[in-house]
């Protein structure tokens, strides 16, 4: 059961081939069998999630087709949730029950679905190895002592050991598409304002955005169908219509221009990871794409520029963690100042707290203009980039990452190496592009994406690109050993 | 050595919106403490701020008002700081880009020239929450029903030279926002809070450094710190020492301005455009419609009580000190039908009867229509002016229109000349000393003597009779 | 770039964030290398350039004037550290 695609399962559940409840079921026991190890869930919820099921299968009893009634996934605890413990993987919010739910959340209820438990992450979702998170690593379940990357690493490796359906996550630089990559699994990352903010705990409120992960683009499309779609609670949230993500799956990709930028297959890619990329290409060639060379000029200063815009507004937007109205506060304050300093500084964790004092530098007088200004400008160099080459073509593809998943603890003791393991997804974020990363040809065992960036809300069309190439090619069904 | 003072005014005013700038939270002033604090203004992680169309109308409003350049664009920025009232630990105001810019406004001097002071700007912001000082175990308690509440602040130019004309612009500006309908203006609710720049410096010579004062809560509290400030300044100098640049508070017990070392710390406030909002782009309809709706505004009022109801400069000015007497007073002067009578009693007998009281307008037990209602019956000759003021007294009291307190009372004035003359007749017989004495007197004396003999009609008459008629009489019979 | 450990004490103050002595020299390390990541942006020629604060051309939209929210006192403040009165405390604050 843990193995059929959210097709097959609302098949399975509208025929009564089998109930929601006994699908929870599989999937609880397999998280109680391999969360242990794994270490990707911080919460589970097992009695909130059989009450859900039940009530999904009274609503499919009840003739209640939505193709997610039923269906058990987990969200990224940085969604907030009414009720349920949401930590952002962080000793600040160890403490910390939301009093309401994210928009992506009660979207996703009011669907129907069950939600399992709550995803491991990096602290505030910094980070690309899921190491910095207060529970502890999250272990990659293809290989047990790599990460399975970042931020959304519990999502990720949650989706790809079968623990779950589908999961959420957030992609602030690349914490859906690189954890999907190094986990074997389909990520979106949408366009910025095409699913709303509301209830997620912000990083970078100008890059932040969440988005499915799954183990198709098919159930990709179906996850995002939910969550996509205005919001007014969210002034950024864009007023454009939802497509019907499925209905565009099965279009041919004859004469698609597909841009391949020099910059994301050049110097810093292991050849290998090269090669994988050139199969996929292959494949795309084969369906009747074209290929057509671009740059992306200003790729190298994307991690730079991203490094001062994201801390920027992390600085100011984590200064509300103070031990007044929530979360931790440090014990027997001597004073105001105390309170503030140790609250922030026992809560928080090592890479949070560089990144808000990196923030707090950039925006700080006299160093404004020369960072923070300075990054918006090179924003807009970055931005322009793309919006040149999507006069030329449809869809832009590279490597979602230069390496495969690495061992815990082989970067984290260097930020700026960790850092600079996102270089190929901060520029979409950057621009507030919509970009997705699927599963292709694995190397030493290990999975491989293939980054597929679109222009803005064409996310109808990278799911159907992605979803033709995993008609044709099986990379994506690969399962995890142990997994099965 | 002649010192010369320089004033600049940071006024900030809350708007009247029904919910605050950013969230569907009530703003209604008095609730139990963080009752009217929803996720949004207590900051919780991932909600996210929406602006109130309400606050942005009334900022373009204001700023037609002093015919500002209404910003096409404007943009949001957080100002980063730490403290308890402030939950985000950052303020959502704006910086570079405030929906109004440079305008003007004018004020009155005591010598009745008028002076315009400029308006640097105008921006909307979030207010921040209470901190209570009380004692909670040695701990401060805070409050946050008022953390969102719209704020428009508003900042003059150093136009200012006295504490007199820095007043004079405060009442302008607190003038203005009530007219339009945009603040309550209630100093002590703290709905109108003023802080002053202050500097002194050799007349005609460079600006000196500047003190910002802080908790003037009333008019005549800004008044009275500036002054105290100058002098503190002027000793100081005078002394050989230095004004330092900081913010001093205000304490009205003790009468001084003291330091609040507080906040005395070099803030770096690190401001930033609010990556949560989007610039505000105003089309030109939204800001031609406000323009076209605009009320009148207090100078123009003035202009017209006085032309239109042949007014005295003085009147006028008196009568619309605020919109709300204005309004009263031209409501009385239409039932009435006389304008000049009607500004007579408000500013006279009315205006005295809520000072004495101690009421507001609002609160008068005597609405326009009553008092309206009233000087009509002067007006036309059913009661005197002396009676009037009877019958105004029982209306003070509740005991209904002027109609049913003349009725009830019997005050309606004796016209009917017949009856006149019998009560003239019976003074005359009653008296014939007087009258032989008024009949041998002078002409020029005569008019005095006249007196006795109209009071005592008049004592007759229980103040009854026209005295107009009464006169006529007693001149013929005499 | 390089940050000295006096630089790093007055950003942490800034942040109100506790850097132990002992971190000290550490995070000034760890903060010098990013900075230094970062001064590539120098290499970028934006003469001219508009700073871009948001991905998308969009204004912001206006909510109508209305109470939404209702007292949730209670379930607010049942996560907090420390109220009473239907206050939040904090250690005195001296104005």
């Amino acid at each position: 059961m843990h193995n059929k695609s959210i097709s097959e399962l609302a098949h399975g559940l509208r025929t009564g081939e089998f109930t929601s409840v006994e699908l929870t079921r599989v999937h609880l026991d397999r998280i109680a069998s391999h969360n242990p190890t794994l270490n990707c869930l911080v919460s589970v919820c097992e009695e909130g999630a059989l009450q859900e099921a039940e009530l999904a299968d009274r609503r499919l009893r009840a003739g209640d087709v939505g193709q997610l009634a039923g269906i058990p996934i987990v969200h990224k605890d940085i969604f907030c949730t009414d009720g349920v413990k949401t930590s952002c993987g962080s000793r600040m919010l160890d403490n910390f029950i939301a009093p309401y739910d994210a928009h992506v959340v009660s979207r996703l209820k009011q669907a129907g679905v069950v939600m399992l438990g709550k995803a491991n992450m990096d602290e505030f979702a910094m980070g690309s190895s899921n190491e910095n998170s207060f529970y502890g690593p999250v272990h990659n379940p293809w290989q047990a002592g790599a990460v399975p990357g970042g931020s959304s690493g519990g999502s990720a490796a949650a989706v790809a050991a079968r623990l779950c359906v589908a999961a959420t996550g957030t992609d602030t630089g690349g914490s859906i598409r690189q954890p999907a990559a190094f986990c074997g699994i389909t990520g979106l990352k949408p366009t910025y304002g095409r699913v709303s903010r509301y209830g997620m705990v912000a990083f970078a409120s100008s890059l932040d955005q969440g988005g499915p992960m799954a183990r198709s683009a098919a159930d990709a499309a179906a996850l995002l169908q939910v969550m996509a779609g205005f919001d007014g609670r969210d002034s950024t949230s864009a007023e454009q219509p939802v497509p019907d993500y499925s209905a565009t799956l099965n279009d041919d990709l004859k004469g698609l221009r597909i841009g391949v930028p020099k910059e994301y297959l050049g110097e810093g890619l292991e050849a290998a990871i090269a090669d994988s990329i050139q199969a996929a290409l292959g494949e795309f060639v084969r369906q009747g794409a074209e290929l057509v060379d671009i740059s992306l000029p200003n790729t190298h200063l994307g991690v730079p520029t991203y490094y001062v815009v994201a801390p920027a507004e992390c600085s100011s937007n984590l200064s509300r963690f103070d031990g007044v109205r929530y979360g931790y506060r440090c014990s027997e304050p001597r004073d105001l100042e105390d309170l503030y300093k140790r609250s922030r500084g026992e809560g928080f964790g090592a890479e949070v707290k560089r990144r808000i004092m990196i923030g707090t530098y950039a925006l700080s007088a006299g160093y404004y203009d020369a960072y923070y200004l300075k990054a918006q400008k090179i924003r807009h160099l970055i931005s322009d980039d793309f919006r040149a080459a999507f006069e030329q073509v449809d869809v832009i593809m590279g490597p979602t990452a230069p390496s495969t998943a690495f061992g815990i603890g082989e970067k984290s003791a260097d930020p700026v190496t960790m850092y600079l393991s996102d270089i190929y997804t901060i520029a979409v974020n950057l621009a507030g592009l919509p970009g997705m990363s699927v599963p292709v040809r694995p190397v030493n065992g290990m999975p491989v994406g293939l980054q597929l960036i679109g222009n803005y809300f064409q996310e109808a069309r990278l799911l159907n690109v992605a979803h033709q190439l995993q008609q044709a090619t099986n990379w994506h069904s690969a399962t995890p050993a142990g997994f099965e | 050595m002649q010192w010369e003072t320089v004033i600049g005014l940071e006024i900030h005013a809350q708007l009247a919106t029904r919910s605050k700038i950013f969230s569907g939270a009530s703003t209604a002033f008095g609730a139990e403490p963080n009752t009217q604090a929803c996720t949004i203004d207590l900051g919780l992680p991932g909600v996210l701020p929406v602006l109130n169309q309400e606050a942005v109308r009334m900022a373009i409003t204001f700023g037609v008002a002093i015919q500002a350049e209404i910003a096409p664009r404007s943009v949001f920025a957080r100002k980063n700081y730490f403290y308890p009232d402030l939950p985000k630990g950052y303020q959502i105001s704006q910086f570079e880009l405030p929906i109004v810019g440079k305008g003007r406004v004018e004020i009155e001097l005591e010598d009745g020239t008028l002076k315009p002071v400029g308006v640097t700007r105008a921006h909307l912001e979030e207010d921040a929450g209470k901190s209570l000082h009380e004692d909670f175990h040695g701990m401060t308690g805070v409050d946050l029903n008022r953390a969102g509440t719209p704020l428009l602040e508003i900042v003059s130019e150093p136009d200012m030279r006295s504490a007199k004309e820095a007043v004079a612009y405060a009442k302008k500006i607190h003038q203005i926002v009530q007219y339009l309908g945009i603040c309550d203006g209630n100093m002590q609710e703290g709905s109108f809070r003023c802080d002053a720049n202050v500097s002194v410096r050799p007349k005609g010579g460079p600006l000196g450094t500047r003190a910002e004062l802080k908790n003037l809560n009333s008019f005549r509290f800004l008044e009275r710190a500036i002054n105290i400030e100058v002098e503190r300044q002027i000793d100081l100098i005078e002394g050989g020492g230095a004004v330092v640049q900081e913010t001093r508070l205000y304490d009205a017990d003790k009468d001084e301005t003291r330091s609040m070392r507080s906040k005395e710390e070099a803030n770096d406030y690190r401001y930033f455009p609010d990556p949560d909002l989007l610039p505000v782009e105003l089309d030109a309809g939204l800001i031609e419609s406000v323009r076209a709706g605009m009320p009148e505004l207090p100078d123009a009022k003035r202009a017209r009580f006085a032309r239109d109801y042949g007014l005295s400069s003085y009147d006028a000015a008196v009568l619309t000190a605020s919109k709300g007497l204005a309004d009263y007073f031209e409501l009385a002067a239409k039932v009435a039908g006389d304008a000049k009578l009607a500004a007579n009693w408000v500013m006279g007998e009315f205006s005295g009867a809520l000072n004495q009281a101690g009421l507001a307008l609002e609160q008068s037990p005597v609405s326009a229509e009553q008092l309206g209602g009233m000087l009509l019956r002067i007006v036309d000759n059913t009661i005197s002016g002396k009676i009037a003021k009877q019958v105004f007294e029982a209306m003070w009291a509740g005991e209904g229109s002027a109609d049913r307190i003349i009725e009830a009372r019997g005050l309606k004035q004796i016209t009917d000349s017949g009856a006149i003359e019998a009560v003239v007749d019976a003074v005359l017989q009653a008296n014939p000393e007087q009258v032989a004495n008024y009949r041998n007197a002078d002409e020029q004396k005569r008019p005095k003597m006249l007196g006795f003999f109209v009071g005592q009609v008049m004592k007759q008459s229980k103040g009854k009779a026209n005295p107009q008629q009464v006169n006529e009489l007693l001149l013929k019979k005499l | 770039m390089s940050l000295q450990r006096s630089d790093v004490e007055k950003i942490a103050h800034l942040a109100r964030l506790a850097v132990s002595e002992d971190e000290l020299d550490a995070v000034t390390a760890d903060l010098s290398n990013i900075l230094h990541l970062v001064a590539q942006m120098e290499l970028a020629d934006t003469a001219g350039v508009e700073p871009m604060a948001h991905p998308l051309h969009m204004v912001q939209r206006l909510r109508e004037d209305a109470v939404s929210e209702t007292d949730q006192r209670e379930k607010f403040q049942a996560i907090a550290p420390l109220t009473e009165a239907g206050l939040y405390l904090v250690p005195r604050v001296i104005e």
